[in-house]
């Protein structure tokens, strides 16, 4: 039978919940091989932080846990190694998570130590082996087939819904292996400050390219942002040039978003970019050349420059929100 | 101190996809080095030079498994600036990413790399896993999609500052050890070698080669390996079974100003 574990991460308030769509991700990899799902909880406080995910159980025949202090702050050394651990120890066919930055960092690592394939930003589970992930810029979609004892998987966190509860299940605790993180020391995590939702989970996101031309001028995008409760992203260019921090970045390499409306303002929309943001459920482009590649896959687009568009924009949202 | 840089050659990504009944037909298209790769190199040259002098604090090694007979992507390397070369002659489209990562593994041993600099992707097939692999088989330490990298030759270690989902981590790893590099290491003052002086900005980006480097290029040397030298089979955990392009957006369509975009999102598409 098969066995699907699932690795969770978690904060100070419990699950985070960036690990839920790997969970459904996983339940469909169980549900088409009629396995189990398993989910798997590290970190030096991880029986505490296990209790949370037990209670809401999420259809799991268990929620394991490694506690150990080399667990925390997360490296990818000390994690793969435990992943690895638990993985032998509970005998699991499938190994996996949300494609999380500290997931797409250990898993890999953890496969290598399985000498296991791994299926990266998997976007629909075709079978207990085959799994549709996207190529080249999401221009093409490949389903891969991966022969091995032990199969691994990120999941693309846009393309699972979070999951349904269910009733609670056991926790149990594996007893910690040896963890090596070879000599690595986390210096410091420093975390973008900021009052909005997190990219990956905002209904709306409002982001701004090279045509803002600085960084002051993204208060005007900032405004517009919170009119609509969203977050605020960027393309390439505008972090490169520093206006905005990197971790807003959308894209092949930053973030991959869908939210309900993404307004791209002064972006030229380069394949890397689409990348990023066309699962979107409506796309609305402001830019002032009607020839920019947005406005291929925008449902919405207006040719016009952002100075003479966003105010009125910002003022027309705050309008409808207050009526 | 010995650093060695992976570098893949791939389908020109700003080529359009040739879809075929279930594959993708890549046969004319023409090969490229992986952005992140030219960023790899770049990185391994900001470490070994002192800026200023000819001196050099680092041997650049540039590796590639691909067909010995295409390795424009290796020349193109050497005339930036890389050392020489190290090619395992194989067609890398026939090998699973774990045997991929056995010959780099290999070749990094073999050599006595005291670093091994990938990129952070592949850009044709988004793999995000060689270089965490590499470091897996190694036992060495790993410090993945670097944005900002500081050498302490004293301390043989890095201090890595790294790009991860809502913010920025740094850690230090002992050297030997394996990064993988993000887009914002090519920025004017990501690279610190602790020779050339913190205050030089780098023109941003991977630079060109120079006249000189690209005559230079082609005295350089570069070793070549089967992947039977190296004790690495093909492998053939992975298949592709058939490739679609992704489904096509409904067309769109261009309104005329602020207030019908807003009518439009408020009672057609119902998002506000
Ligand atoms: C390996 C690799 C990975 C990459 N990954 C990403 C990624 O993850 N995300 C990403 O975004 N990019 C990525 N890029 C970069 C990408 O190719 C583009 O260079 C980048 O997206 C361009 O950003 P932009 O649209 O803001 O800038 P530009 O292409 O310069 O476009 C600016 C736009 O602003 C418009 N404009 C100017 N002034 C105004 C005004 N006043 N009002 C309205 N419009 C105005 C212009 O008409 C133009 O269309 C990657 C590139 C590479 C090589
Ligand atoms: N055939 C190859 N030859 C040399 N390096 C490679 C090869 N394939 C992958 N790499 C390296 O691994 C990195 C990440 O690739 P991937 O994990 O496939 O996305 C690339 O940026 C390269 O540095």
């Amino acid at each position: 039978m098969s066995k699907v574990l699932v690795v969770l991460e978690t904060t100070a308030d419990g699950l985070r919940s960036q690990s839920l769509p790997g969970v459904t991700c996983g339940q469909e990899i169980a549900a088409k091989t009629g396995g189990e799902l398993h989910l798997l909880v590290l970190g030096a406080n991880a029986g505490t932080h296990a209790q949370a995910v037990a209670a809401a159980g999420y259809g799991a025949a268990a929620v394991h846990t490694i506690d150990a202090a080399a667990l925390d702050p997360f490296t990818a050394e000390a994690w793969a190694d435990a992943i690895v651990h638990a993985a032998k120890t509970l005998g699991a066919s499938h190994v996996g998570g949300t494609a999380t930055s500290s997931l797409r960092d250990a898993l890999p690592r953890a496969a290598a130590l399985l000498d296991a394939p791994l299926v990266a930003e998997v976007v629909e589970v075709k079978s207990g082996d085959t799994f549709s992930r996207p190529v080249s810029a999401g221009r093409a979609l490949l389903d891969l087939k991966v022969s091995a004892g032990v199969i691994l998987f990120t999941a693309r966190g846009t393309e699972f819904e979070a999951p349904a509860a269910g009733s609670a299940v056991a926790v149990s605790a594996i007893a910690a292996p040896a963890l090596d993180t070879r000599g690595v020391q986390v210096l410091s995590v420093e975390k973008t400050a900021s009052a909005r939702p997190a990219l990956t989970e905002a209904r709306v996101i409002v982001s701004g390219g090279r045509g803002m031309g600085s960084g002051d001028n993204f208060v005007h995008l900032e405004r517009l942002t919170d009119q609509l409760g969203g977050a605020l992203g960027a393309s390439r260019a505008a972090t490169d040039a520093g206006m905005v921090p990197a971790d807003l970045q959308v894209g092949q390499t930053g973030k991959v978003v869908a939210p309900e409306l993404y307004i791209a303002v002064a972006i030229s929309g380069a394949i890397q970019h689409l990348a990023g943001m066309k699962s979107s459920k409506v796309i609305v482009a402001i830019n002032k050349d009607e020839e920019a590649p947005i406005f291929q896959i925008a449902d919405y687009g207006l040719v016009a420059k952002w100075e003479d568009t966003i105010p009125r924009l910002t003022e027309l949202v705050a309008a409808h929100t207050s009526a | 101190m010995k650093i060695l840089v992976t570098v893949k050659r791939i389908p020109d990504p700003d080529e359009a996809l040739k879809f075929t009944g279930g594959g993708l037909d890549y046969s004319s298209h023409k090969r490229v080095p992986n952005a992140f790769d030219e960023y790899a190199v770049e990185t391994a040259l900001r470490l070994a030079e002192k800026v200023g002098t000819k001196d050099r604090q680092a041997e650049v090694i540039v590796l590639s498994i691909c067909p010995a007979g295409q390795r424009q992507h290796v020349t193109q390397f050497l005339a930036m600036g890389a050392d020489r070369g190290v090619v395992v002659d194989v067609d890398e489209d026939t090998l699973d990413t774990i045997a991929v990562s056995k010959a780099i593994a290999a070749v990094y041993k073999k050599e006595g790399a005291d670093l091994l600099i990938a990129g952070k992707l592949s850009q044709d097939n988004e793999g995000n896993q060689v270089a965490q692999r590499v470091a897996g088989l190694l036992g060495a330490p790993q410090a993945c999609f670097a944005a900002q990298l500081a050498w302490d030759q004293a301390g043989k270690s890095l201090t890595v500052s790294r790009e991860v989902d809502d913010g920025v981590e740094t850690k230090k790893i002992p050297l030997p050890a394996v990064v993988s590099v993000d887009l914002r290491i090519v920025l004017p003052k990501s690279v610190q070698n602790g020779a050339t002086s913190p205050d030089h900005a780098y023109q941003e980006g991977p630079r060109l080669a120079s006249l000189r480097g690209i005559t230079m290029a082609k005295r350089k040397k570069v070793a070549t390996y089967s992947l039977a030298d190296l004790g690495v089979s093909a492998g053939s955990s992975e298949q592709e079974t058939a490739v679609v392009a992704p489904p096509a957006r409904a067309a769109g369509q261009i309104v005329g100003s602020v207030d019908e975009l807003v009518e439009k999102l408020t009672k057609e598409a119902k998002v506000l």
